[in-house]
């Protein structure tokens, strides 16, 4: 693995039977650097995003964080121990929140940080209302989910995550859930994150956000990274005639919504 | 009808009727200590297990109640079990409804959103943590209505343990049919009784589901 590579995938290859939905992608990450995965529907961004950190384990290739192979082949006790740590670094953000309705915001932020890195209490209440400042939501701190809009859902979910002081966040498209109108609160977030130098990697459909926020875009396609470089090249002279077409009926889609 | 016959009777219905009670209790216990196990069984990592699991529903399912209630007390002594009327009924019918009970109980817990899981194992929490935590609070939630299903089913069943001879409602309203020749008023009466006894449970069954409603 190279010097300065904070994550890298490598030959990653994944199979939902005889379907391969990745094929042979290599990606490295810096540390602090922030990755836009775009690309159609069903073409594996999500598959690659949650390879990451085991939620769907690659059929074969290599998955490192920081020096540490995250997909070690180990027998099963062992392999449990080692992805609930590693996953302790990794946040994840997912399109429909996912917040415990159960739980209050205090209590969906603090279950993790108690059970699994011995916070009291207190330490642990300190943590989410640090959390909860962060994302302008401090005064819901003892509501529950079902009483939060879209939008405040997706920002307690993203202090949950950022709750477990993670080195990389993945946001598997964080906004495509919300109404449009809830959409900027949840991006200024993931853009406060960006100047907080977070390491992260974003499934989105949001290319005005990809633009603004990442150093890097990838495009997808049929399991293959197709495309990638920096935002710039991507979206104004992509070099390959999928990344051209699926920019130009995407743009064409956004304007025929707007 | 016979109303001066009825009023009569009554107080040993109603004693009949505690032993009923009783019955459904231990068997609600039972059902669902069986329930658990054969859920956890049923949803377990270990193919063994989930044979097991499956195996002991399809049996319980399958099979008439009164079957399983004779076979324990007609036949467990052929094969040195051994056991009074009372406790072969009990045992019979709490393992019988645990096959439902089991059925119930996994449905709750897999009707519980995969994202809820998916999210806990990001966080680095454990399969069992998940299940503690974040799976089971939901999923009792879930299951106290279909639960409540499983315990009216069984205090109806309890009048399968009559042909027995223990001494409950149904086997009551019997004997007295033998001395009074008067089974209208009889099952009637039992009748009565045990609708009372299902009413009020499924009010506490409702009740205990309003409160256990998430916010
Ligand atoms: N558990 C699974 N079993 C079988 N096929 C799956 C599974 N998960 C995903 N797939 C398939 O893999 C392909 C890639 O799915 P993936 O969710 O990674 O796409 P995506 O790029 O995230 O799409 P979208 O933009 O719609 O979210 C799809 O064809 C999908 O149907
Ligand atoms: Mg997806």
């Amino acid at each position: 693995m190279s010097d300065t590579a904070f994550i890298e995938i490598r030959n990653a290859a994944k199979s939902f039977g005889a379907f391969e939905v990745l094929k042979d992608i290599n990606l490295t990450v810096d540390r602090g650097q922030i990755v836009a995965i775009i690309g159609p529907s069903g073409s594996g961004k999500s598959t690659l995003l949650r390879a990451i950190n085991e939620l769907d384990p690659l059929t074969s290739g290599e998955v490192w964080l920081e020096g540490v192979q995250i997909n070690r082949k180990l027998p099963h006790r062992q392999y449990e121990k080692h992805v609930n740590q590693v996953r302790q670094d990794i946040g994840m953000v997912f399109q429909h929140f996912n917040l415990f309705p159960h739980l209050t915001v205090r209590g969906n932020i603090t279950l993790a940080p108690k059970m699994l890195k011995g916070l009291s209490t207190d330490e642990a209440n300190k943590l989410a209302e640090e959390q909860l400042a962060k994302v302008g939501l401090s005064e819901k701190i003892d509501e529950y989910p079902s009483r939060l809009s879209g939008g405040q859902k997706q920002r307690v979910a993203i202090a949950r995550a950022l709750a477990m002081r993670p080195k990389v966040m993945l946001f598997d498209e964080a906004t495509s859930a919300l109404d449009p109108e809830l959409v900027e609160e949840v991006n200024l977030v993931m853009k406060q994150l960006a100047e907080e130098h977070m390491t992260m990697i974003i499934v989105t459909h949001e290319m005005d956000f990809a633009a603004s926020v990442c150093d890097r875009v990838l495009f997808m396609d049929q399991g293959v990274v197709v495309e990638e470089g920096p935002p710039e090249v991507i979206f104004q002279s992509p070099e390959n005639e999928r990344t051209r077409n699926f920019l130009r009926k995407h743009l064409a889609r956004a304007n025929g919504q707007a | 009808m016979d109303i001066d016959l009825i009023l009569r009777v009554y107080p040993f219905f109603l004693e009949a009727a505690l032993v009923t009670l009783e019955l459904a209790l231990l068997t609600t216990i039972l059902g669902l200590t069986c329930g658990s196990l054969g859920a956890a069984a049923r949803m377990s990592r270990s193919r063994i297990l989930r044979l097991i699991g499956a195996t002991y529903v399809s049996i319980f399912r399958g099979t008439p109640a009164l079957i399983q209630v004779f076979i324990l007390y007609f036949g467990g002594p052929q094969v040195g079990i051994q056991l009074d009327s009372f406790a072969a009924g009990t045992i019979a019918l709490g393992v019988n409804i645990g096959a439902y009970m089991t059925e119930t109980i996994r449905g709750a817990i897999q009707s519980v959103d995969k994202g809820q899981t998916e999210a806990a194992r990001t966080l680095g929490m454990s399969r069992w943590e998940t299940m503690r935590k974040v799976v089971l609070p939901q999923a009792m939630r879930m299951m106290i209505r279909p639960l409540g299903v499983n315990i009216n089913a069984l205090i109806k069943g309890t009048a399968l343990v009559a042909p027995i001879s223990v001494i409950e409602l149904t086997y009551t309203a019997q004997r007295f049919i033998g001395s009074t020749y008067k089974p209208f008023e009889m099952f009637l009466l039992a009748g009565l009784i045990y609708m009372a006894i299902i009413y009020v449970t499924g009010q506490g069954i409702a009740w205990l589901d309003r409160k256990a409603r998430i916010t």
